[in-house]
């Protein structure tokens, strides 16, 4: 069979790609190509070269390798029994690629998958080989991503680590009988103890770089996973469970979610209607608020419904506060930063500068309102020097009040 | 540079700033001013090319501090916004932070103060510049310009920022492009990198930079492939991507056509799967029904019948075939030709009672190939079982059985989604995730297959399997 031209494979292998959810190049170390014989630089803060009409970043050459695959993952468009259209690239053709894009400035980096084609070591083989022609014969510093095989030797997966940035391992679904289900050909322990490995890998690695200036660099970016939300029967208390369990045991930089998009060819044992797009949505909001919000799991648990899921027509953050009214009103004149981070409308950043702003003045309900997006949001749960909610906190209809308008919904959920 | 006199008395001072983005300038006169105490309201701040003709009555030399006039103090928070809000392409800003910096001399925090309003305006306008700074290193777009005299490469970019933001931003490109030569033009400046050493030329124009580059071919198909149709949200690609930047990006042009096609695209997509599927019926009745309407995979398009399952609705043995034969066919009964014959006989000695059990197949149509007037058998494929596991799991999800017994690969894998070898899995249960036990053996039409010797050695293992699956049925019925 003749070989297909490079355009079409890209668009095959592209169009493989894009149900990964993560195209993040941020938070690695910093370095650039002063001195070097390439290009390439990264500088902390990650960068979106475009957007495409589904609200995601484009920030890396997010392809794979080849979507041929041994396994038979159900909601997995590669998956063996799939009719797709299969390709491949040469790890060689990939770094030229990803070359030729990053030097007109349309990409970050590379994030390189692939399916298990022959076995799981060959193809992470390939995997670490375009990798290393990227750094070692191009001498490329930019951003590279590279998505690790659980069931491949632990040497090879160690190899990933030192040309990476970031390296990811997916959990692919919450739970072990989903996975069971789902994905037969996969195992949970050993996703799991490829995770720990990879843990233990970055910690001395981590440890050897403050000890020997010289110390190879391995994953600085850390490693992040991916859940698919949707097409298993997991709510969400059981998903931010396990989250918050992979962070705590992986020391992960971040737990992606995806919501299970319809894919053609689809497997009959998946439902065929989508979870609301919002759903992600929420689930990341949860994710914020225990990152960055001081919530415990157990918390944003208590912010589900009785089915297990958070609401979808209002933010966790706001159900939390609807269920614990007790909590309010605070004071934006005296409450602790814990308290104020508990306000709903009130980010990480606004809580910064009320606590700032009060050394100099006693905040009126004006100077609150300067600070957030929105004051009616904030409004029932605050108490400023002249202001006081005393009717809002306790109205039935408080949550009608402060959801979202129906319309907006639609925007998000289209 | 203007000469310097002694301070005036309720003199009105108007400065010209040579460049709009020179910070050490405009930090240099300011201090000048603050420390001979002219207040904010007596200097009129001119921008290069702005209009100096109102003022023309100010005082253009500078006035010269008195020696023991105090130093002039900024907080570290004020001097990194200014650096960085003067870049900015509103012509208040100079007169703005020279108002901070007068009131920072009267009270030094005054920074930490967020809602005042001249600290709020620093803030917007350090942001709008943060922005547009960030989203020139992320849509700035390079094109290949082939030198013919020395055969170097040379890459091109045409960008046009809101704000001043073209000098400061030269290190981050000189630091990522290190080893590529390369020119950034712009209405108001231009950049160029020769690998080693940054130059500034004049104001260019669109025209200017080449027009194409065939690696935009490549990067259009691939913008287009990553982009997942079943997930539109416009609002939140406006929102990160103003279409002011998109005359600038090559792949822009295509995202029109996508956005209309994606609806178009999705509901394909759906299609294509859907058909009667969208809700799981929930009642034995409505299986029956909906089977004989799945066209879902090329079996149901064959002239044939769906054979539904029978028995108990509360029965606690299920027992799964692969699909129906001719003669199942014709009666519309599950396990009435040869091999449910053969069936029966084991069963029975085994001491299995098959009208206390649920019988039904993995696959509800029969497969065949059409030989002159007889129907052959044919294997279903691995596709055409997992389509066909919804109904499978539909009649499981009624029934509710204790112990489901899988005869045959296909029947396995339509309760396991994964093809396993009968001889290693059979004599053991595997537990499915709603608690009942699976068992798995040869489907009896094995055994009609073989002969002599071989055939009573495989006929020997099922009837093991099958007093297995009857004691431990009995267990759990207990």
């Amino acid at each position: 069979m003749a070989q297909k031209s490079l355009i079409d494979r890209l668009a095959i292998l592209a169009d493989a790609a894009k149900y990964d959810a993560s195209c993040a190049s941020s938070g690695t170390a910093k370095k650039n190509s002063l001195g070097g014989k390439g290009i390439g630089s990264t500088e902390g803060m990650g960068i979106c070269h475009a957007y495409a009409p589904d609200g995601r970043c484009i920030s890396l050459l997010k392809v794979l390798l080849t979507n041929h695959c041994i396994f038979d993952c159900h909601y997995c468009i590669n998956r063996k029994s799939s009719n797709v259209e299969r390709a491949r690239f040469t790890p060689q053709e990939i770094a030229d690629l990803t070359l030729s894009f990053y030097r007109r400035n349309y990409i970050e980096g590379l994030f390189l998958s692939s399916g298990i084609v022959k076995s799981s070591n060959h193809t992470m083989e390939q995997l670490v080989e375009c990798a290393r022609i990227l750094r070692q014969e191009y001498d490329f510093r930019g951003y590279i991503h590279l998505k690790t095989i659980p069931e491949a030797d632990p040497e090879l997966v160690h190899q990933a680590g030192l040309h990476a940035d970031r390296v990811s391992i997916n959990v692919e679904l919450p739970t072990d009988s989903g996975l069971t289900r789902l994905a037969p050909d996969k195992d949970a322990r050993q996703i799991e103890g490829a995770m720990g490995g990879m843990k233990m890998a970055i910690r001395q690695a981590k440890d050897e770089t403050k000890r020997f200036r010289h110390a190879p660099r391995f994953a600085p970016a850390g490693q992040s996973t991916q859940m698919i939300v949707g097409a298993d029967a997991a709510s969400d208390a059981d998903i931010v469970g396990k989250a918050s369990r992979l962070y705590d045991t992986f020391r992960l930089r971040r737990v992606y979610y995806s919501a299970f998009s319809p894919i053609p060819d689809a497997s009959a044992v998946l439902p065929l209607k989508r979870p609301p797009l919002i759903r992600e949505h929420r689930l990341y909001q949860s994710d914020w608020l225990m990152r960055f919000y001081g919530y415990a799991p157990g918390e944003v648990m208590q912010a589900t419904e009785a089915d297990g899921n958070l609401p979808l027509d209002i933010d966790p953050k706001l159900a939390w506060a609807l269920k614990f009214r007790e909590r309010f009103p605070v004071d934006v004149n005296r409450a602790t930063r814990e308290e104020l981070l508990r306000v709903p409308g009130l980010g990480v950043k606004a809580v910064g500068q009320i606590i700032a702003s009060r050394r100099h003045r006693t905040l009126r309900l004006d100077d609150v309102a300067r600070l957030t997006v929105s004051i009616t949001k904030v409004r029932p749960f605050i108490c400023a020097l002249d202001w006081r909610p005393v009717m809002l906190t306790d109205r039935a209809d408080l949550r009608a009040l402060l959801a979202p308008k129906r319309e907006q919904l639609e925007l998000f959920a289209a | 540079m203007t000469a310097m006199q002694h301070v005036k008395l309720g003199a009105y001072y108007v400065v010209h700033l040579i460049e709009p983005d020179d910070f050490d300038f405009w930090r240099e006169r300011a201090r000048a001013l603050v420390r001979c105490d002219v207040p904010p309201d007596r200097i009129a701040w001119v921008e290069p090319g702005g209009s100096g003709d109102l003022f023309a009555h100010g005082e253009r030399r500078m006035p010269i501090p008195d020696d023991d006039a105090p130093p002039v103090r900024a907080s570290k928070r004020f001097v990194k916004l200014a650096k960085n809000a003067i870049l900015h392409s509103d012509p208040e800003r100079f007169a703005l932070l020279y108002r901070l910096l007068w009131r920072l001399q009267a009270n030094p925090r005054a920074m930490e103060d967020k809602a005042d309003p001249d600290v709020r305006r620093i803030e917007e306008l350090d942001k709008n510049v943060r922005r547009d700074s960030h989203k020139m290193h992320a849509f700035v777009r390079f094109r290949l310009v082939e030198n013919e005299e020395d055969d170097e490469e040379h890459y091109v970019a045409w960008f046009e920022p809101e704000h001043h933001i073209l000098r400061a931003n030269a290190g981050f490109f000189v630091r990522r492009l290190a080893n590529m030569k390369w020119s950034i033009l712009t209405p108001q400046g231009s950049l160029h990198w020769d690998g080693e050493a940054l130059a500034e030329g004049p104001p260019a124009q669109r025209g200017d930079a080449p027009s194409g580059d065939p690696t935009e071919d490549l990067w259009r198909k691939y913008y287009a492939s990553i982009f997942n149709p079943a997930r539109l949200k416009v609002g939140a690609m406006l929102k990160e991507m103003p279409r002011k930047y998109w005359k600038n990006m090559p792949e822009a042009a295509l995202i029109p056509e996508l956005v209309a096609g994606a609806q178009n695209r999705e509901s394909q997509m759906v299609a294509a799967g859907a058909l009667e599927f969208e809700q799981r019926p929930d009642t034995l009745a409505a299986i029956d029904t909906a089977i004989h309407a799945c066209r879902k995979c090329p079996i149901g398009a064959l002239e044939n019948e769906a054979v539904m399952g029978e028995g108990s609705r509360d029965a606690s043995l299920m027992i799964v075939g692969e699909q129906p034969g001719d003669q199942e066919d014709r009666a519309g009964r599950p396990f009435v030709g040869p091999a449910g014959q053969l069936l029966d006989v084991h069963l029975e000695q085994a001491g299995i009672d098959r009208r206390r059990a649920y019988v039904t197949n993995t696959v509800k149509h029969f497969k065949y190939v059409q030989r002159g007037k007889r129907r052959l058998h044919q294997n279903p494929g691995a596709k055409e079982i997992d389509t066909c596991r919804w109904w499978i799991e539909a009649e499981r999800a009624i029934v509710k059985p204790k112990l489901v017994l899988a005869m045959g690969a296909s029947a396995a894998r339509g309760m396991l989604g994964k093809t396993v070898s009968i001889s290693r899995a059979r004599g053991e249960p595997i537990l499915l995730e709603d608690g009942s036990e699976l068992w798995i053996t040869a489907h009896p039409s094995y055994l009609l297959r073989l002969e002599g010797t071989a055939r009573e050695e495989q006929a020997r293992l099922f009837d093991a399997d099958l007093v297995a699956v009857a004691e431990r049925l009995a267990e759990l019925e207990a």
